[in-house]
C-alpha cells in the first residue's frame, strides 16, 4: 500500500513537472489594451496582431491580454502582474502607459516591453509607433476633391503631438489640392466615448463640415456621416462596414508584422531596445479600398499613397506655415523627426487655437 | 435644417439617455434605495436590445428586450438588498460590475456589425410643419416616452395613494411597516421601475445614439444620472431641466470649439460638471428645499422586526 502511494505520488510530480516544463519553453507574451478589443478601432488592431503572432509563433509562445486598462496608476498595478506572472514580453499600447511602463520595466529587468506611441525608452524597453499622418495626408487630398463647402470636420481626443501631427498632415494634403480649405477641430477629450464621438460629427456637420474624420476609437462618427450624407473616413481600421455609402476610405494600422518581428527577436535571443517609427513603407500603416469616389480622385488618392510608400513625397514639405504666420520649414525642406515627434503647434488654416 | 434646429435636436438626443435612467432612480430612491447598479443596468439593456434587435430583425423587439435585461438586472440587486439585506452600496457596485462584464461577454460576437436604428416619428402634416415640425413631432419615440414617464412619474409621486406610499416607504420604513404597508414589496416594485428605465436608457444608446454595440458604451452616463436625481432634490420636474442642462452645456461647449473661439478645451469639456455642481451649491444653500424632499430612509436596510 505503502509503495502504491509513493508510485502515485511520483507518477503525480514527474506529470506535474512536465506541465510545468512545458509552459516554461513557451514564451509568454502579454498585452495592455486601453480599451476593448471590440472596439473596431485601435484596440481591434492590436489584437489582429495579438492573434497574428499566435498563427504565426503559436507553437512557441502564449498571449494573454488585459482590457479596459486605464492610463495611470492601474495600468501600474496590471503591467506589474503580467511581469510577474512569468510574461517574457510586454507590449503597451497606448501614449499614457509610458510612465507606468518605465516604472515596471526597472523593477524587472528581465522583461522585455514594447511602448507605444511614446518618447522614453530604456535597456529594456523600447519604443514604437506608426506614422498614421501618412494615411492623414492622403485622405486630406481626397477630402479637398470630395468636399463641396471647403471645409472639414475633425473629431479629435487629446492634444498631444500624435494627434496634432495628424491634423496638419491632413490639412496639408487637404491644401495640396485646394489652398484655401479649411478644418473645424472638435477635442471631445476621451480616447473612446461613442456619443460624444457623435455629437461632435453632429456639431461639425451643422456647422457646414461635409467631411467627417476623427482621431478617436470608435465607428459612431462614421455613422452620424451615413445618416447625415456627408462623407468620412475610417480611422485605425476598415470601418466601411458601417458606413457602406459615405466612407471614402480608412487608415489602417497594421501591427502584425511589428509584433511577429518583435517576438522573434526575443525567442532568438537577438532583442534590444530599439525605436521604430513605420510608415507604408514598412507596412505598418495602409488604406482601405477607395470607394464612392469619381476615378480621378482614386487615382490620385493611388498615385499619393504609391509616392508616400516609395518614400518619394514626405507629407512635411515645405513650405509650412505655422498658425502664426511664422515660417517652418522652407521650400523643399521636410520637417525633421524630432519636430515632428513634438509636434505642438497647427499648421496655417486650422479653424482652432492648441 | 438651421442651425438652432440641429443644436437643439441634438441636445435631446445626448439629454435623453440621462433622463430615462435618472427618472427610474429617482423612484428607487423616493422608496429608500440607493441603487449605485445604474450603469451595469444600462449596458446589460444596450447590449441585449441591440442582439435582439440584430437577430429578429425589429428595433422594438430589443427596445422591450433591454426593459427585461434592465428588470433583470434590478431583481438581483432587490433581491440582495432586500431580501438578504445586504449593504446597498457594495451591491449596487457589483451590479455595474457584473453588468460591464456580462454585456462584453454577450455582445462579443454582436461587435463590429452596423445596427438599426429606431426610426424617427413622422406624422404626415405636423412633422414637415416649419420650425416646430422636426422637433415636435419628429423626434425618434423614445423621447416621448422619456416625457411621457417623467410626467407620468411626477404626477403618481405627488398626486397619488401610492406615490403617497412609496414616499411613506422611503421616509420611514418602520411607520410605514406599523401602518401596515408592504415595506419590501414596495421597494421591490420600485427597484424594477428603476431597472426597466436604465434598461430603456440603454436601449437609446445602442438603438438610437450610437446604433451598435461597443463594449462599455455606456462610458459613466450612469453616473452622471446618479448624479442628476441629486441635483433634482429627488423633483421630477428638477431631474428633467437637469438632464436637458446637462446635455446643453455638454452640446454648447462641442459648438464653441468647432466655432473655433478659442477656449480651451478641456475647459468647455467640464463645464457640464461645473454647471451641475454650481446649480447644487444654488439649491443646498436653501436648506429648507434640499432637505423636504431628501427620503429619510435612504440606503438603509429594513428588517421587519416581526
Amino acid at each position: 500500500m505503502k509503495k502504491l502511494l509513493t508510485v502515485a505520488a511520483t507518477v503525480a510530480l514527474a506529470s506535474a513537472m512536465s506541465v510545468s516544463a512545458l509552459a516554461a519553453d513557451k514564451l509568454k507574451v502579454g498585452f495592455i489594451y486601453i480599451g476593448p478589443p471590440g472596439d473596431h478601432g485601435w484596440t481591434y488592431q492590436h489584437d489582429q496582431g495579438r492573434l497574428a503572432v499566435e498563427a504565426k509563433l503559436g507553437s512557441q509562445v502564449e498571449t494573454v491580454f488585459v482590457e479596459n486598462v486605464p492610463e495611470g496608476p492601474d495600468a501600474e498595478r496590471t503591467i506589474t502582474r503580467l511581469a510577474r506572472q512569468g510574461t517574457g514580453l510586454i507590449f503597451t499600447t497606448s501614449f499614457g502607459y509610458m510612465d507606468p511602463t518605465l516604472k515596471v520595466a526597472s523593477k524587472f529587468p528581465d522583461v522585455k516591453f514594447e511602448h507605444a506611441t511614446g518618447y522614453k525608452r530604456a535597456d529594456n524597453v523600447s519604443t514604437y509607433s506608426s506614422r498614421f499622418y501618412e494615411g492623414r495626408y492622403v485622405i486630406g487630398q481626397i477630402a479637398a476633391k470630395m468636399s463641396k463647402s471647403g471645409t472639414a470636420g475633425y473629431i479629435a481626443s487629446f492634444p498631444i503631438p500624435e494627434v496634432v501631427r495628424g491634423i496638419n498632415s491632413f490639412l496639408l494634403g487637404a491644401q495640396s489640392v485646394n489652398p484655401d480649405f479649411k478644418l473645424k477641430v472638435v477635442w471631445v477629450n476621451s480616447w473612446f466615448d461613442p456619443g460624444k464621438e457623435a455629437d461632435a460629427a453632429k456639431v461639425l456637420i451643422s456647422q457646414g463640415a461635409d467631411i467627417i474624420t476623427q482621431h478617436t476609437d470608435s465607428t459612431a462618427a462614421v455613422q452620424v456621416a451615413e445618416e447625415q450624407g456627408v462623407y468620412a473616413f475610417g480611422q485605425a481600421s476598415d470601418m466601411s462596414a458601417f458606413g457602406p455609402k459615405s466612407v471614402l476610405t480608412s487608415i489602417i494600422d497594421d501591427w502584425s508584422a511589428y509584433y511577429i518581428d518583435r517576438t522573434e527577436a526575443v525567442l532568438n535571443g537577438t532583442w534590444e531596445s530599439t525605436d521604430t517609427f513605420g510608415g507604408m513603407g514598412d507596412e505598418m500603416v495602409g488604406m482601405g479600398a477607395f470607394e464612392n469616389m469619381p476615378a480621378d480622385v482614386k487615382a490620385m488618392a493611388e498615385a499619393t499613397t504609391a509616392a508616400i510608400t516609395s518614400g518619394d513625397l514626405h507629407p512635411f514639405t515645405g513650405p509650412i506655415y505655422k498658425q502664426d504666420g511664422s515660417l517652418a520649414a522652407g521650400e523643399g525642406e521636410v520637417i525633421d523627426l524630432g519636430v515632428l515627434l513634438g509636434m505642438d503647434w497647427y499648421v496655417q488654416g486650422v479653424d482652432d487655437k492648441l | 435644417m438651421s442651425a438652432y434646429e440641429a443644436i437643439i435636436l441634438t441636445v435631446i438626443t445626448a439629454s435623453t439617455p440621462l433622463l430615462l435612467a435618472a427618472i427610474g432612480e429617482l423612484v428607487v430612491e423616493r422608496s429608500g434605495v440607493l441603487n449605485l447598479g445604474i450603469e451595469g443596468m444600462m449596458v446589460m439593456g444596450a447590449v441585449s436590445g441591440f442582439a435582439i434587435a440584430q437577430v429578429t430583425g425589429s428595433a422594438w423587439l430589443g427596445v422591450l428586450m433591454a426593459m427585461f435585461a434592465g428588470i433583470a438586472m434590478s431583481l438581483l440587486f432587490a433581491f440582495m438588498t432586500q431580501t438578504l439585506v445586504a449593504n446597498q452600496v457594495a451591491t449596487g457596485l457589483s451590479i455595474t460590475l457584473l453588468g460591464l462584464g456580462l454585456s462584453g461577454l454577450i455582445g462579443s460576437s454582436f461587435v463590429g456589425m452596423p445596427g438599426l436604428k429606431l426610426g424617427y416619428l413622422n406624422i404626415p402634416g405636423l412633422s414637415d410643419l416649419p420650425v416646430v415640425g422636426k422637433l415636435v413631432f419628429g423626434q425618434d419615440p423614445l423621447v416621448y416616452i422619456s416625457i411621457a414617464l417623467t410626467i407620468g412619474v411626477a404626477y403618481v409621486l405627488k398626486r397619488t395613494r401610492i406615490g403617497l406610499i412609496i414616499r411613506a416607504v422611503g421616509q420611514n420604513h418602520d411607520s410605514a411597516h406599523a401602518l401596515g404597508y408592504p415595506v419590501i414589496k414596495v421597494r421591490y416594485a420600485c427597484i424594477a421601475f428603476g431597472g426597466m428605465t436604465s434598461g430603456l436608457a440603454g436601449a437609446y444608446l445602442s438603438l438610437v445614439y450610437t446604433p451598435q454595440w461597443i463594449e462599455n458604451m455606456t462610458a459613466g452616463r450612469g453616473w452622471i444620472a446618479l448624479a442628476l436625481v441629486v441635483f433634482s432634490t429627488w423633483l421630477p420636474g428638477r431631474l428633467a431641466a437637469g438632464a436637458y442642462l446637462f446635455g446643453g452645456v455638454w452640446i454648447l461647449g462641442l459648438y464653441a470649439q468647432g466655432m473655433g473661439l478659442g477656449i480651451p478645451s478641456q475647459l468647455l469639456s467640464s463645464l457640464p460638471y461645473v454647471a451641475t455642481i454650481l446649480a447644487l451649491i444654488v439649491i443646498s444653500t436653501n436648506r429648507r428645499l434640499s432637505v423636504i424632499n431628501t427620503p429619510a430612509s435612504l440606503g438603509q436596510g429594513f428588517v421587519p422586526d416581526r
